[in-house]
């Protein structure tokens, strides 16, 4: 017996028909013929975990909505990714994280918000994700009160990047948090500080502590902000570095995701070992 | 050494010992001079063991310390920070010390029990010091207010082993999936047998599995959890793959508030649910069967592991079985409190010992089920009327019910009824025959909410409906599991709806937002309506969180999380009528 396998699909994108080949995802597709899907858990380095619903498109014959980062294109499937039950969808979840979460460092997230019309006032004293800042190292922070459960930082922690995996979602449905076995301090979890998880951050709930320090004086000016490409000087390796910097003080270090030799992540070398090209009397002094 | 960092603090002797019982393996294990296993090959092999690791520990200590965790997780090299995140999810587990030893009393206060004084019961045991953790329906919506007690080093019980047989009909119509339960207790194989038992078996054995499928397909049988997709169809699927291990699931984890079917089955049939697994297994070429039992009844999970026991040693399950070449052996995993798990894709995740969070649908069960395999998954319920179409012939089986809905159902009749229980009814029977057999409504009829929390609320003008797959669906009710919870005038609606409101608050899993927040702002804008009647803001409101929960949440959970209320609304039912 023959059988033969189609090695692309056919369907219809906003009634244009697309051909892509088979195995790509909607959203994909979407980007291969410009059409824009917002996403907010997706990463193009890591796995897609469909969490935040934020990609969700309409597909004829699914009675729920689909979301365009993992489903598959099927042949002949007529998809919308622009109707008004999408919109809606697109405008409540954007008002849940809002009236959950403090979003203001994701500017993302913001323009979205305006995009779509949400509008948290709509809702009266809605209980908030709270959470005082965790400092625990001169490394980097967490702020979970702007945490929105994206998955990215668990993934890669875990087997998408680091497979140390120091942390994981612990609890249930609101109380749900990403945390360390009891909550135990970083420096004595299995954390190794790669930072990969502050790296895929979409709300900087996870930032470099001297971006957080910098945030706190009235001098974070992102008008005057930096970035400069490098190679990393530890390792034969080789990896890419996105120095970012304010007044030539470095505050944070980020690798491209769609690098071809570090997909965006780094080690604890190349994330947080800079501090020998700047003296030490010039860094500001800590209390941590 | 394991390239995991586990936990520095040290397990006690007893949690050693409970989890060497259990994991006979070591973390890291030398089979030949080149040959290691350990790390993520000793994870992928015994993670399926954490939940009952759990359950261990937390049975031994009375809460499960860091050190017990740590040496579970070190024992199946499952990372800690991982286990953990297994171990909160679920609401039998206790991560804290608890400040005293005595038992946890799990007392319902879901609609039902609320309805007949769950909370003085509460303030009763609590003034006598115990601990109480206000639960969700327990499953035992017949004997209101249910409780659960949770107690370290022993046993813990539920109600169920009771004084209280559930009520069955006798001179009702056929009696088919109920048959065995009343009076006759087939606890024991001998009776089992002598009251029909295996006969089913024999059959499917003497004819194979094809002729098994094709008769499911022609008896319409449907799946009785609440989608109703056909059964022989999800058979004959599994059967079609090419794959080197498929599994057969009893999806056992009943906690839609209302229902309590399953619980009745297993502890009164339990049998029957072992035969019907079996000729799955033989049918579709699987040889594992699994049963997840709600964490909660402790007697269903205690009959059917004495099934399983008896089964074996009559070469009822085991290897060739009954002289044929077919292998089927089943395995009991208890839940620990976590209605999503009834969710066949969480609940294959929690066997697997991962957090039981849905997983994203396509691939079907069918596909990539459990351990990634093609898996049947079913309703006890569901199973039992397999064992009824083998027995007695699709023609028999059909000539009760209508022609989309064929053979009967079971419903499960709680609140302001004058008998509560378990019926047995042929599809097509209206509310109000269902009532009348019930010994009718106490007090008068305000509303019933049909197919538990997920369903929706039906009144006076539905009670003529006949009760089918068809017939509510095109009212915009469903069935859903067989719930019938009966409301008169005395209970507060508004109320009701504040605690289903909660219930999908409490058990969302988290994982996606539109559930994971809009159960939330949903309770928070009902408790902030009130008896008052809702202002059109406010209608919109929920409107919109209903249509964002139907839409775009990843499981049946969030999907069905508003229908209840929405169906609340449509029928005035909700805030201060009379304003």
């Amino acid at each position: 017996m023959t059988v033969t396998r189609s090695t692309e699909v056919t369907f219809s994108l906003n009634g244009q028909q697309t051909t892509v080949a088979a195995g790509t995802t909607i959203l994909e597709a979407a980007q291969e013929t410009g059409v824009e899907i917002p996403t907010l858990c997706w990463a193009s380095n890591l796995t897609p975990v469909n969490a935040c619903r934020l990609c969700v498109v309409e597909m004829e014959g699914s009675r729920a909505l689909v979301p365009a980062c993992s489903r598959e294109c099927e042949p002949n499937a007529v998809i919308n990714t622009d109707s008004e039950r999408v919109a809606l969808s697109r405008k409540m979840v954007l008002e849940f994280l809002d009236t959950t979460n403090d979003l203001t460092q994701s500017s993302e997230l913001q323009t979205l918000i305006e995009l779509y019309g949400a509008d948290a006032s709509r809702y009266s004293d809605p209980v908030r994700s709270e959470d005082p800042v965790k400092v625990e190292d001169d490394l980097f922070v967490r702020a979970y009160d702007r945490c929105v459960l994206c998955y990215k930082c668990v993934e890669a922690c875990g087997d998408d990047a680091q497979f140390t995996f120091a942390i994981s979602m612990a609890g249930r449905g609101f109380e749900t948090r990403v945390s360390t076995e009891f909550e135990t301090p970083l420096p004595e979890s299995a954390c190794v500080y790669c930072g990969n998880c502050v790296g895929v951050c979409p709300t900087n709930a996870l930032q470099f502590k001297a971006e957080f320090d910098l945030r706190q004086t009235p001098d974070w000016d992102p008008e005057s902000q930096t970035s400069t490409d490098t190679i990393c000087s530890y390792c034969g390796v080789g990896c890419t570095l996105e120095v970012h910097t304010q007044d030539n003080e470095i505050f944070k270090v980020t690798s491209p995701s769609d690098h071809s030799v570090t997909a965006g992540h780094l080690c604890v070398k190349g994330r947080f070992g800079w501090q020998y090209v700047q003296p030490p009397t010039r860094r500001p002094p800590t209390n941590h | 050494m394991p390239d995991l960092k586990f936990s520095d603090a040290v397990p006690d002797s007893d949690e050693r010992a409970v989890v060497d019982a259990l994991i006979s393996t070591p973390p890291v294990e030398q089979r030949s001079e080149r040959w290691v296993i350990g790390g993520r090959a000793r994870e992928e092999e015994c993670r399926h063991l954490l939940l009952p690791g759990l359950h261990a520990l937390q049975d031994t200590m009375g809460w499960i310390t860091p050190g017990g965790l740590g040496y579970l997780a070190e024992r199946l090299q499952v990372p800690i920070a991982e286990a953990y995140g297994v171990a909160t999810f679920y609401e039998l587990f206790e991560l804290e010390q608890p400040d005293t030893e005595g038992p946890l009393h799990h007392v319902c206060v879901d609609p039902v029990c609320a309805i007949s004084n769950s909370a003085s019961y509460i303030a009763e045991l609590r003034t006598k010091g115990h601990r109480v953790h206000e639960s969700p329906c327990l499953g035992q919506c017949e004997r209101p207010p249910a409780a659960f007690v949770q107690i370290k080093h022993g046993a813990s019980q539920d109600l169920a082993a009771a004084t209280k047989t559930p009520i069955k009909v006798a001179e009702a119509e056929p009696s088919r999936l109920l048959k065995r339960i009343g009076e006759i207790e087939c606890t024991d194989l001998e009776t089992y047998r002598r009251h029909g038992g295996y006969e089913a078996l024999h059959l499917a054995i003497n004819k194979g599995g094809e002729h098994v499928i094709e008769q499911l397909k022609k008896s319409g049988l449907t799946g009785r959890g609440g989608a109703a997709f056909p059964t022989g169809v999800k058979w004959e699927a599994v059967a079609a793959k090419d794959a080197l291990v498929k599994y057969v699931v009893a999806n056992a984890d009943e906690s839609e508030p209302g229902t309590f079917k399953d619980r009745v089955i297993m502890e009164s049939d339990p049998f029957a649910l072992v035969e019907a697994m079996t000729i799955a297994g033989i049918s579709a070429g699987c040889e594992k069967g699994w049963i997840y039992i709600r964490g909660e009844y402790t007697t269903a999970a205690e009959r059917m592991g004495a099934a399983l026991t008896d089964a074996t040693a009559w070469n009822l399950l085991g290897t060739n079985i009954l002289g044929s070449p077919y292998n089927f052996d089943i395995e009991i995993r208890r839940g620990a409190g976590a209605y999503i798990c009834g969710e066949e894709t969480s609940l294959f995740n929690s066997i697997e010992g991962f957090r039981g969070e849905p997983r994203s649908k396509p691939p079907y069960p069918t596909d990539s089920g459990l351990f990634g395999q093609p898996t049947i998954v079913n309703n006890p319920e569901t199973f039992l009327n397999v064992l009824e179409i083998l027995n007695n012939g699709v023609e028999s089986y059909r000539s009760a019910g209508t022609t989309n809905s064929p053979g009967t159902k079971l419903f499960c009749l709680s609140g302001d009824v004058s008998e509560p229980g378990l019926y047995e009814a042929e599809f097509g029977i209206t509310l109000r025959e269902l009532l009348v057999r019930a010994g009718g409504v106490t007090g008068d009829l305000q509303a019933i909410l049909l197919g538990g929390a997920a369903g929706s609320f039906a009144d006076s003008r539905h009670l003529d409906i006949p009760l089918t797959f068809e017939d509510t669906k095109a009212e915009g009710l469903t069935l859903g599991s067989g719930a019938v919870m009966v409301f008169s005038s005395r209970v507060d609606l508004s109320a009701v709806l504040m605690r289903l409101a909660k219930f999908f608050r409490d058990e969302s899993c988290g994982q996606c937002v539109p559930c994971r927040i809009g159960t939330v702002r949903q309770h928070e804008l009902l408790i902030q309506i009130g008896n008052r009647k809702p202002t059109s803001d406010n209608d919109l409101l929920l409107e919109e969180i209903a249509a964002v929960m139907t839409d775009s949440s990843i499981c049946g959970l969030g999907q069905t999380a508003a229908s209840a209320v929405q169906s609340a609304v449509q029928l005035g039912l909700i805030g201060d009528k009379q304003s």
